[in-house]
């Protein structure tokens, strides 16, 4: 079957997709965006995380099929566009895991920043303030890395989301 | 393997008569494992997720009509309020992620007997609509686990929404399991006290081959219980409570936990939820504010 889905903006197709095919699988192997990790296929480790309508998920638990006329967001699109002609500009999510040391082998991080970008836009960015350390672990709790026992990540999410309510809050 | 998209709660019991061994999917957090694991490989899957009215929730008189495909997290967010301990399970099913795709029908199509809505919709005394085309019926929770991941729907039938009563009285959820998040139950339990009839709801997550309801400590407690005062229990009659609740457990030994943990477990939450229960109960009876 064809799909035809919004991807990090525009539209994407795939042809030739079998009916049990994740969304993952598109992602990856038909659309050319191997940001999303393949890790568990049964939603677990949260690597493959990505906005489906705006709403976090795992797209190893998605089939392609579903997707349809939906808006995706992955990894990929996550970087923002500065404004016109200039380079695109990483997230503040994405700038803070770097200087943070949150990112060892990096398997995990592309998931663990898609679900970080929700909890952000969520909460700091939408004038909510920066989410409590017990927060962000519940937010996270589906994302599994084996390398830095999490504290650095924790370190750079709340980084992120002070940076992010510092801006909301002069927005205001 | 087809992949059928109806959008029309019409065109998929159309869909589901004429293909019985189709398999829905609405969230997909149980189906897509099977498929990924190369577990089943159905003729046809029905995509569940562009019915409006699967995804609608409304209140009929303070009863609540959940549609099968309402998420975990909108649940959560949304009719939480009207079905208290359906919430607590909510929260613990899973991670954020899952908890966004992840369905009350899902969980009540798969019959898992450690799903988490269960034990819930048990001790609220919800019923589950199912819908055909040869029409609607209505089957209550307790009628509607039949055997390991077996129930009362026919292979024509879909789940379209669970029907829950008006809470009359507080509802506790306790689930048993090796960490806070992503955990299926070791053991779960359920507590509804409706202060109206004066009655005592349970219900058991993975301590037997179905969820199951234990009737005999729903009535001990429902005849115990100073349904004037909401006193709280004398201990003779909450170890009573623990004990009979632990008796309605069949359990065996597996890699989550062994039998013999299983029925101590739920002896401990059911005691543990009767004491949240009993003062929240003495709580609300001043301010009056125990239904909302
Ligand atoms: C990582 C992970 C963790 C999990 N943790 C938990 C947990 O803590 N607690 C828990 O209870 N579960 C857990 N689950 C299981 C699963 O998330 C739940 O059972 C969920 O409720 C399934 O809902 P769904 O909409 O995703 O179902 P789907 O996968 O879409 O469907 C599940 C089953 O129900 C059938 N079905 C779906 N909708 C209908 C309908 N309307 N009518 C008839 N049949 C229907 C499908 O054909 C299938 O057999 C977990 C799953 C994963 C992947």
């Amino acid at each position: 079957m064809r799909v035809t889905f919004t991807v990090n903006g525009e539209e994407a197709s795939a042809d030739g997709v079998w009916a049990g095919e994740s969304l993952l699988y598109v992602l990856r192997e038909r659309l050319g965006l191997p940001g999303s990790k393949n890790a568990c296929e049964q939603g677990e480790c949260g690597s493959c995380t990505v906005y489906l309508d705006g709403v976090t998920a795992c797209s190893c638990m998605v089939a392609a099929g579903q997707c349809e006329g939906r808006d995706v967001r992955t990894v990929e699109g996550l970087a923002e566009q500065g404004g016109e002609g200039a380079e695109r500009r990483l997230a503040a999510v994405q700038e803070a895991f770097v200087e943070m040391g949150a990112v060892q082998c990096g398997f995990c991080t592309p998931g663990l920043l898609v679900q970080s970008h929700d909890l952000i836009a969520r909460t700091a960015a939408a004038g909510r303030g920066v989410p409590a350390d017990a927060e962000i672990r519940e937010a996270l709790a589906g994302n599994l890395c084996r390398c830095t026992g999490y504290e650095k990540i924790i370190d750079a999410v709340r980084v992120a989301a002070e940076r992010e309510a510092a801006e909301a809050g002069e927005a205001v | 393997m087809d992949f059928l998209r109806p959008s029309t709660l019409e065109e998929a019991l159309a869909a589901k008569s004429e293909r019985p061994a189709g398999v829905p999917i609405m969230g997909g957090t149980d189906v897509m494992v099977d498929l990924n694991f190369d577990r089943s490989r159905p003729p046809a899957l029905i995509d569940l997720t562009r019915i409006a009215e699967l995804r609608e929730w409304s209140l009929e008189g303070g009863a609540l009509r959940l549609g099968a495909g309402v998420s975990y997290t909108r649940v959560i967010d949304g009719p939480g309020a009207h079905a208290p301990a359906l919430a607590q399970a909510s929260r613990s099913v899973a991670s954020p992620q899952i908890r966004n795709r992840g369905t009350v029908g899902g969980n009540l199509g798969g019959a898992s007997p450690a799903g988490d809505c269960h034990p819930p919709l048990l001790a609220a005394g919800a019923v589950v609509e199912l819908a055909s085309v040869r029409g609607v019926r209505r089957v209550p929770a307790r009628d509607f686990y039949l055997g390991p991941r077996r129930t009362a729907r026919q292979d024509d039938e879909l789940i379209t929404a669970v029907l829950l009563p008006r809470p009359a009285g507080p509802q506790h959820f306790s689930k048993i399991g090796t960490r806070n998040a992503m955990v299926i139950a070791v053991a779960a339990f359920a507590l509804a006290l409706d202060a109206e009839k004066r009655t005592v709801g349970t219900g058991l997550g993975s301590v037997a081959p179905t969820p199951v309801r234990a009737e005999e400590a729903e009535e001990f407690l429902a005849a115990e219980f100073d349904w004037d005062t909401g006193a709280p229990p004398a201990e003779p009659v909450v170890r009573r409570f623990g004990e009979l609740a632990a008796s309605a457990t069949r359990p065996i030994d597996d890699q989550r936990g062994s039998a013999e943990y299983r029925r101590h477990a739920v002896g401990v939450m059911a005691r543990r939820a009767l004491a949240w229960a009993a003062a929240e109960y003495r709580g609300g009876l001043g301010g009056g504010t125990r239904c909302a």
